[in-house]
């Protein structure tokens, strides 16, 4: 068996507006970390990271993030991707206040 | 300054309907992302973290009154109100949605402004000094040069699928306020023997992962070799230059490599072989060119009231002490306007704030603003009876700040709060810096001290140059800063050399204030600089106070 695998979620920016998103069990895409699927096996992710990458007049820059099981979904575990849930620190801008609008 | 010519106009519309045309058919699917991101890069636009990221060029930092205020309608219309202005004088707006960003080069394009290779591997937008042309220690204004170096790189056949991305800086200066020694060539105006003017080359420097100094190629060209020449060079890297390695191939390296010697005999092969199909309608078009740059009418009367203002106003005496430079025409003053107030980010204005810069520059300025690399905007010439008005309406939109210079005047690069690249933020900690010695009230005993930061090894905040550096590094997933000592960015170039270990973002801000108090105690007497101080005595008293318990270990 191959190296123990490491959740992911599928991620990228919506082509229109640049903001992260992320990939849903149904193949949609949600701007919510939570909704998204949390990927446990390697099969698993290489087929999503393909059916996302090929929404390409949705979707730009595609690629599989390191994510764990948190009590309300899917939640980051670098803070890299921790600061894509939510925006920058210098300005309340981006997620940390347009989530709840979505 | 510059006024587009109807090619300049024509070329630039037909790059903003070329775009619109690549942006309609990347949204209809008929382009790929792989396909469509070297059309953007060439336009400026990148994807960032959050959102896209249109980088705007300010040819050699200058602007009107009018560009500006368009800068800010365009912050209002497809932005979050505000800009951010850049260490190579380009202005980034952070928030632009893609179907809007052929308008937004469209009302670029209306008041001659464009984001043409502000990215990819091209040659950058030419840098200058941000005094050039009313600094008291100049040779000549610069910017013609530069303007000629702009249209000769725009579009230039050769040059367009280069080994990296070039950049070139000018000054016409004594005193290099263009840090032209961390450029892949930085031009450095001087006099030969004969009294006639011309260029020093330096080539291979730059920062980034391989910080260099850069060396001296030719130690006077003549003004009219100048464009042959430089396209040898680029000419000899664009052959030499090493695309096996995107780490390897800046022509910092190809000179660390090959040798100057190698590279200058190189360079006067190629120099010989097209200097004659410069036929000399370059020097032309440079006539031309200057003449767009002929200096203001500048007023001759009396600034009896700013002396007056002075005595009168203590903040106005500090803010003048601290943010003004020797102007070369009796009775003006070069005005540097901080957008660092404490607390702010570095280089950030809002639309509000830009249209009062730019009203400002067309009521007293002469109709000039500069975007500085140190992320500040610069009024070149102002007349010192105008001082206290201008002082008055800036602090009115928090732009009065008197800290130029000083310990929280700090460049720093977007960071991971924006840049895909980045690997730690920088704004955070140049917010909490600038307020901390704010608190302390001791900045303007500190004095002179340039903090630079850079969020990734690229070095974007060029920290390896300043006084005190911090870079922002992941370690083993936390945001840890590493502190370089003994940076200069001027005439008297060096890298900084590594402190020791790096600090987390909580630890960072007391290691600064440890260092600079170090420094209060260390320093001969109030008069010496901390790079004064460093240079008299190297860096390990400095590293004592930065690490005491290695120290304490080590007792």
């Amino acid at each position: 068996m191959s190296r123990s695998f490491t959740p992911k979620v599928v991620t990228a920016n919506a082509l229109i507006k640049g903001d992260v998103i992320y990939l849903q069990s149904d193949g949609q895409w949600s701007r919510d970390l939570k909704c998204a699927e949390l990927i446990t096996d390697q099969a698993r992710a290489d087929d999503r990271l393909a059916l996302g990458s090929a929404d390409q007049s949705v979707v730009s820059g595609v690629y599989l993030m390191d994510a764990n099981q948190g009590p309300d979904g899917p939640e980051p575990t670098h803070f890299r991707e921790t600061f894509r849930t939510r925006g920058p620190s210098n300005y309340p801008h981006g997620k940390q206040v347009e989530l709840s609008h979505v | 300054m510059y006024k587009y010519n109807d090619f300049d106009e024509a070329f630039v519309r037909t790059r903003v309907d070329q775009f619109r045309s690549q942006v309609a058919r990347r949204i209809d699917g008929s382009l790929t992302e792989d396909e469509f991101k070297p059309l953007r890069l060439m336009n400026g636009l990148y994807l960032q973290l959050h959102a896209y990221m249109l980088r705007v060029a300010v040819p050699y930092g200058t602007l009107n009154s009018v560009q500006m205020k368009q800068l800010a309608y365009i912050a209002d219309t497809y932005d979050k109100g505000y800009g951010h202005f850049t260490t190579r004088q380009n202005i980034q707006f952070n928030w632009p949605e893609l179907k809007d960003v052929p308008d937004i080069l469209e009302a670029l394009a209306d008041v001659e402004m464009h984001a043409i290779q502000t990215s990819g591997n091209t040659i950058r937008n030419v840098t200058a000094d941000h005094f050039a042309g009313a600094a008291a220690d100049e040779i000549e204004d610069p910017r013609p040069v530069a303007e000629l170096l702009r249209q000769w790189s725009t579009d230039h056949p050769e040059f367009q699928f280069l080994p990296r991305k070039f950049k070139i800086a000018v000054t016409g200066a004594t005193a290099d306020r263009a840090v032209t020694r961390a450029h892949d060539i930085g031009l450095r105006m001087v006099r030969n023997a004969a009294g006639e003017t011309g260029f020093e080359v330096i080539v291979g420097g730059g920062l980034g992962r391989t910080p260099m100094i850069g060396k001296v190629l030719s130690a006077f060209l003549p003004m009219a070799d100048l464009l042959p020449y430089v396209e040898a060079v680029v000419s000899v890297w664009n052959i030499l230059g090493r695309r096996d390695n995107k780490y390897k191939s800046r022509i910092k390296i190809t000179v660390h490599e090959h040798g100057i010697e190698d590279i200058s005999r190189r360079v006067e092969a190629r120099f010989a072989e097209i200097r004659s199909s410069f036929s000399g309608i370059d020097q032309q078009m440079l006539r031309d060119i200057e003449g767009h740059f002929a200096p203001p009418v500048f007023k001759t009367i009396s600034d009896a009231g700013y002396e007056a203002a002075r005595l009168a106003n203590p903040a106005f005496r500090s803010w003048c002490d601290t943010n003004l430079a020797a102007h070369k025409a009796d009775g003006y003053a070069i005005v540097s306007i901080s957008l660092k107030a404490h607390g702010a980010t570095p280089g950030d204005a809002t639309s509000d704030q830009m249209r009062v810069m730019a009203d400002l520059a067309a009521t007293y300025g002469h109709d000039e603003l500069r975007v500085s690399h140190e992320q500040n905007i610069i009024l070149p010439h102002v007349h010192k009876s105008d001082l206290p008005a201008l002082y008055a309406a800036l602090r009115q939109v928090g732009l009065a700040t008197a800290n130029i210079g000083l310990i929280s005047d700090i460049i720093a690069c977007p960071g991971m709060d924006y840049c895909a690249l980045a690997t730690a933020r920088s704004i955070p900690i140049a917010q909490q810096i600038a307020e901390r010695f704010d608190e302390l009230k001791i900045e303007h005993d500190i004095g002179a001290l340039k903090i630079k930061i850079s969020g990734c090894i690229n070095a974007c905040g060029h920290h390896h140059v300043g006084h005190i550096g911090i870079l922002g590094l992941d370690r083993a997933g936390v945001e840890s800063y590493q502190i370089t000592l003994g940076g200069d960015h001027t005439e008297t170039a060096a890298v900084g050399e590594r402190a020791g270990p790096g600090f987390s973002a909580d630890d960072i801000i007391p290691a600064i204030e440890r260092l600079v108090i170090g420094y209060l105690d260390l320093r001969a007497d109030s008069e010496e600089t901390f790079i004064e101080t460093f240079r008299r005595l190297g860096i390990a008293p400095f590293k004592a106070v930065l690490y005491p318990q290695v120290n304490a270990h080590a007792a």
